[in-house]
């Protein structure tokens, strides 16, 4: 390119804006409405073998391919399956690093989702740790996970990682 | 190239919105009646899975990561995923069969529209430097396209209300899935205003949510399952500039070559399915493909009467392999498109067994 052909254009900037209206699924719609009322409550399949309980349930049995079509009421409690500190400030996270993001899986259910801990010590979370969740307060409740503000750690024993994303519904009494 | 098997098909109803459904819900009932119609359990009972469909439909990022939840992948199978139509997916799934691969494969598509504002998505699929940026939205290419037809002399706007015309009754007479359907006149057609000009609005698909699905295998496979099928003769895709004024809008050349590709003139057409968003878009097409009055066009009233976008390719194919597996007929063509003005265009030849 000659000399006066001008500034050499490396970039160009076409942002792009597109709306949507998003809806969340019928399953995923009957999930958030029990959250709204304070409740955790999977869905499985009571047909299939694989008796997986999900929550939040996108509408199928993931392992089957078929729809969840059962309600499962899920306790506070859950186990630590994984986690991890943030240590980076999230742009428009309110919350100051370092925090903790964990996926947990509630007693009852087999599969884990992501939530934050907090009223712990960092450095020793751990995978197979006793949680509970700490719920807003009841007028503050919405169409949203952030109902629960967080997971807290329980004085109870680990759960061993064989037995994480199996633990019933009564709970997690320490090793028989 | 070997003969394909389609042994199953099956759609959605076009619906302007599901509304609460998601992705997995659009998809679970699709997938399971094509699977059941061969007796087979999910997606552990063929080789392959391939899915057509695009995130910027329903807005949602890896959307079509979610569809997976509707096929039973534990433990996990070879799956595979095309940002496009459905109707590609089934080429890659005849590639994968072609290659010896897979035995069988099962072919899902799904669209929901209706979230979002169709039209101006669709215009983020143009290039991103001249046209993405100025929003050049879907219809209006269209309408580009059909004043060109309608100054040329080549069409008329009594040829394009014909063409709705035909759409709306065939799909009241035979597709319980449309969206669109009745009997109305080419007079009551004109007498309706302008809408993007020259397009009225009746000469644009509808916007619609649903899906499709397809089981396909090899010839001996099909056989094992002991079905009626229908086979893939023959099967080309090819593609034109993004450079809409590059191209000649008047006809479609890369339809005219894959339908030459694919052997569509190697004997008599009864049927043909051809994905035409637009209604000028179907006279365009049924040229290119050298089609003439001997063949019935869009016996299911075409995408006209609904479109669902990333699965109404894959559709067009699982018309013409019904017609074939019920005996209506013994030979057909399906026609698929994706981008502006008919850019990309896959033609299928489809034979009775």
């Amino acid at each position: 390119m000659s000399e006066d052909a001008g500034e050499h254009i490396t970039a160009i900037e076409t942002p792009v804006y597109l709306k949507y209206n998003f809806t969340a699924g019928q399953a995923t719609t009957r999930f958030l409405q029990q959250v709204r009322q304070g409740k955790l409550v999977g869905q499985r399949r009571p047909e299939c073998d694989c008796g997986n309980v999900y929550v939040p349930a996108r509408g199928s049995c993931a392992a089957c391919g078929l729809p969840t079509t059962e309600e499962v009421e899920l306790g506070d409690k859950a186990t630590v399956q994984s986690f991890t500190i943030v240590w980076i400030p999230i742009p428009n996270n309110p919350i100051q690093p370092p925090y903790i993001v964990a996926n947990l899986v509630p007693d009852g259910a087999n599969i884990s989702f992501i939530h934050l801990m907090s009223e712990c010590d960092n450095d020793s979370v751990h995978i197979g740790q006793r949680v509970e969740a700490v719920w807003k307060p009841e007028e503050e409740w919405d169409y949203a996970m952030d109902n629960i503000r967080y997971f807290r750690p329980l004085d109870e024993p680990d759960v061993p990682i064989e037995m994480i994303g199996k633990v019933p519904l009564a709970g997690w009494e320490g090793e028989a | 190239m070997k003969d394909i098997a389609v042994v199953s098909f099956a759609q959605s109803d076009c619906r302007r919105d599901a509304g609460a459904c998601n992705e997995v819900e659009l998809i679970m009932p699709v997938i399971e009646q094509a699977l059941q119609e061969v007796g087979l359990r999910n997606s552990q009972d063929v080789d392959f899975t391939c899915s057509g469909s695009c995130d910027y439909q329903q807005g949602a990022a890896f959307a079509f990561v979610m569809g997976v939840d509707a096929l039973g992948a534990v433990p996990p199978i070879k799956e595979s995923h095309v940002e496009m139509d459905a109707a590609w997916a089934l080429y890659e799934s005849m590639l994968k069969i072609t290659m010896g691969q897979a035995e069988s494969a099962l072919i899902y598509g799904f669209g929901k529209s209706s979230p979002g504002e169709l039209p101006t998505v669709l215009s983020q699929q143009l290039d991103p430097y001249y046209l993405a940026p100025l929003w050049v939205d879907s219809v209006s290419l269209a309408a580009l396209q059909a004043r060109v037809l309608l100054d040329r002399g080549i069409i008329s706007e009594q040829d394009m209300a014909a063409v709705v015309s035909r759409s709306r009754a065939n799909a009241k007479a035979n597709n319980p899935h449309a969206q669109l359907a009745g009997d109305v006149s080419v007079e009551e057609l004109l007498a309706e205003a302008e809408w993007v000009a020259p397009l009225r609005k009746h000469d644009c698909c509808p916007i619609s949510d649903g899906a499709s699905a397809m089981v396909i295998a090899t010839v001996e496979r099909a056989r094992s399952w002991g079905r009626p099928f229908a086979v893939i003769k023959g099967i080309d895709h090819r593609m034109e500039s993004h450079n809409i004024g590059a191209r000649d809008l008047a006809r479609s050349a890369s339809t005219e070559l894959a339908a030459e590709k694919a052997g569509v003139a190697n004997g008599a057409v009864e049927v043909a399915e051809l994905y035409a968003p637009f209604s000028h878009q179907e006279i365009i097409l049924s040229r290119a493909l050298g089609l003439d009055d001997s063949t019935e066009i869009n016996p299911s009233g075409g995408v006209l009467a609904g479109n669902l976008m990333m699965a109404s390719g894959l559709s067009r194919i699982g018309e013409v392999a019904r017609h074939i597996m019920n005996g209506d007929i013994r030979r057909g063509v399906a026609h698929a498109t994706s981008g502006p003005c008919l850019q990309h265009n896959l033609v299928a030849v489809l034979e009775a067994a």
